[in-house]
């Protein structure tokens, strides 16, 4: 038993050193790194936010791309129509897909399970033929951040003084760790969320919803938390990609296979219903899109059937894999007795 | 006068969506599974179609009925080799699967027969109409409503007419009883699969005949056939028929306006009957 908390200790350690290694990438590595790592953070805070709908409280969304597309589409209305800096335009976007998922809410929690999950993704294509409509954005064709606006947004002159280098670097800089803050809080929220009295909650529905309807939790009322609570964090995240991709078209922005069916990939082949199971899922994803670069559409093709065959024969993921093998835990959401009651 | 002719415009458009719909419809009604492959399944089919068709120098028409046979067995393979070990109580496994599977059809499409736009050329028929009166109606329009009526009718009466249908009923009503009489629940749900294929198939022919098609149409064609579906009122295949017509009609007005408002107006109609009856407009049972 101590023998596996020290190599508990050790997991957690050199998650530790990791994290430490990730903040300082924009300092030591290339910017062709940093965009990469960008990328890869940004898909895992959509994959954490669709695993709290998905794989803690059972809503399977294909509408995701929705809050992604509305962040975007804020954060640009901010910028071009507003004036205002983009790093404020991301709170923004964020808020309003927040706003976003009350009527899609009052919409698609009429629809029991399976038919949720094509109700969400109707509510985001109405949504996606909105913004097409949207001329001052530039309608279908969509619209681009004026020039220099990212070269001048808040914090990014200063990063250019300090590292050197260009002001596109530095601008790539700084969304990168935004991303990894934002990554990082997704993450402690989403713990902190499961492990709070609306988490257990939330699972207890998840493992038996009448017994856990007998003793008062009221699963319309939590499952509307997170729906509200993960759509902000898409949105914040959706805002985030755009600053970094400077150009809104309504189909980029409301991808479904971008921002929806990836996040799913990546959540099921790591590991759905588990807190770690999408950093493993993102890891995998890059490895997959960098070893099958050159073969066009075969990775989609070889990640839908890693899918598959994790559905079949790993319902709980890799990481699922790896503790059943292992027995090792990380930000595990098991709740222990009181310590006293322990000691007697 | 416009107006009627859109609304006749409508009413055969959802022709085609209910063919879309009704493999759908019958799948659920079975077996609760919910297909979101179900539209790539179609675009696959309509790949079939052609396929067979430019290799043996055949019509559309011909072809399709070469194609059933090979697309009954996609279906029954697809159930008995992936559906039939994820059918449960928990719906993340099934809908999980079919929405992988959705992403290896449509890009395995995309690498055989690249994202080029291809048709099923009918020849004269394309552009024949009859005069009704003051309407003109095409030919194929027509021919596609009239199929759907009579898919939609064979499909009836398979379920409520056969041995075949009771076998449907009875495993959809209770799957391990049936199997103390001596079905194999696994077994009727891949028949079932089957036959949803062969309808999808019919459903591509018309898709194919009307419009371009490409290897990307599929999730499109998924989302107006489950709306279809809701707004009939799940497992009644009637329904499903009215659910296409509903869609297609708003589509057809909404064009009329805006040609841009095509598509968000029959999206905006199912939203509709699903805030005022929430569970569609003939909901056949309880669930």
């Amino acid at each position: 038993m101590s023998d596996q908390k020290n190599l508990t200790r050790l997991l957690q350690l050199f998650a530790l050193a990791g994290l430490a290694l990730l903040f300082l990438v924009p300092v030591i590595g290339s910017r062709a790194l940093v965009q990469d790592l960008f990328g890869v953070l940004t898909l895992f805070i959509l994959a954490q936010n669709w695993n709290l709908l998905a794989g803690f409280a059972g809503m399977v969304s294909v509408g995701q791309q929705a809050f992604v597309g509305v962040g975007a589409y804020a954060m640009f209305a901010c910028v071009i129509l507003l004036g205002l800096d983009p790093v404020i335009g991301i709170a923004v976007g964020g808020i309003t897909a927040m706003i976003l998922a009350i009527p899609m809410a009052f919409f698609s929690f009429r629809l029991a399970g399976a038919y949720f999950a094509i109700g969400t993704w109707v509510a985001a294509e109405i949504t996606r033929l909105c913004f097409a409509q949207w001329k001052a954005l530039g309608g279908g064709t969509g619209t681009s951040l004026p020039k220099g606006t990212t070269k001048t947004m808040f914090g990014v002159p200063e990063i250019k003084s300090w590292l050197g280098g260009s002001s596109s670097a530095a601008s790539d800089a700084l969304t990168y760790w935004l991303a990894l803050i934002l990554a990082l809080a997704t993450l402690i929220a989403a713990w902190l969320f499961l492990k709070s009295r609306m988490g257990l909650g939330l699972q207890s529905l998840r493992d038996n919803e009448e017994a856990a309807c007998s003793v008062g939790v009221n699963p319309t009322r939590l499952k509307a938390w997170v729906f509200m609570l993960t759509a902000f964090g898409t949105g914040l995240c959706g805002a985030l990609l755009f600053i970094q991709i400077t150009r809104v078209t309504p189909e980029a922005a409301f991808s479904v296979v971008d921002w929806t069916a990836f996040v799913i990939f990546i959540t099921v082949i790591g590991g759905i219903g588990t807190l770690p199971g999408p950093i493993i899922g993102v890891i995998v994803f890059y490895f997959l899109q960098r070893l099958l670069a050159d073969y066009g559409t075969v990775y989609l093709i070889v990640l839908g059937c890693l899918g598959i065959a994790v559905m079949l024969f790993a319902r709980r993921g890799l990481w699922g894999l790896f503790t059943e093998k292992t027995g090792l835990e990380l930000l595990s959401l098991r709740q222990l007795p009181p310590e006293e009651n322990q000691a007697h | 006068m416009i107006l009627v002719d859109t609304l006749i415009q409508g009413i055969l458009l959802g022709g085609l969506y209910a063919l879309f719909a009704a493999g759908l419809s019958l799948v659920f009604g079975v077996m609760r599974l919910v297909n979101l492959a179900h539209g790539d399944l179609i675009a696959l089919a309509a790949f079939v179609i052609l396929s067979i068709g430019t290799a043996l120098n055949l019509s559309p028409f011909v072809a399709v009925i070469l194609a059933f046979p090979i697309m009954f067995a996609v279906g029954w393979g697809l159930q008995t080799c992936l559906l039939n070990h994820v059918l449960g109580d928990d719906i993340l496994p099934p809908l999980l699967v079919t929405f992988g599977l959705s992403v290896v059809i449509q890009n395995g499409l995309l690498e055989i027969f690249t994202a080029d736009s291809q048709k099923l050329t009918a020849g004269a028929i394309e552009v024949q109409s009859l005069a009704l009166g003051p309407i003109t109606v095409g030919v194929t329009p027509l021919l596609t409503f009239v199929s759907s009526v009579l898919v939609i009718f064979a499909l009836n009466q398979i379920f409520y007419r056969t041995r075949l249908g009771r076998a449907f009923r009875a495993t959809s009503d209770d799957s391990e009883t049936v199997g103390l009489m001596g079905i194999r629940p696994n077994n009727v749900f891949a028949v079932a699969t089957g036959i949803a294929m062969v309808a999808a198939t019919i459903a591509a022919l018309y898709l194919g005949i009307r419009a371009n098609f490409d290897p990307s149409i599929g999730p499109a064609r998924l989302l107006y056939a489950f709306e279809a579906v809701i707004i009939g009122g799940l497992g009644s295949l009637w329904g499903t028929l009215a659910g296409g017509v509903i869609i297609g009609v708003a589509q057809a007005l909404g064009a009329s306006i805006n040609p841009e408002w095509q598509i968000l107006s029959g999206h905006i109609a199912f939203v509709v009957v699903l805030l005022v009856r929430p569970r569609g407009l003939f909901p056949r049972s309880k669930d």
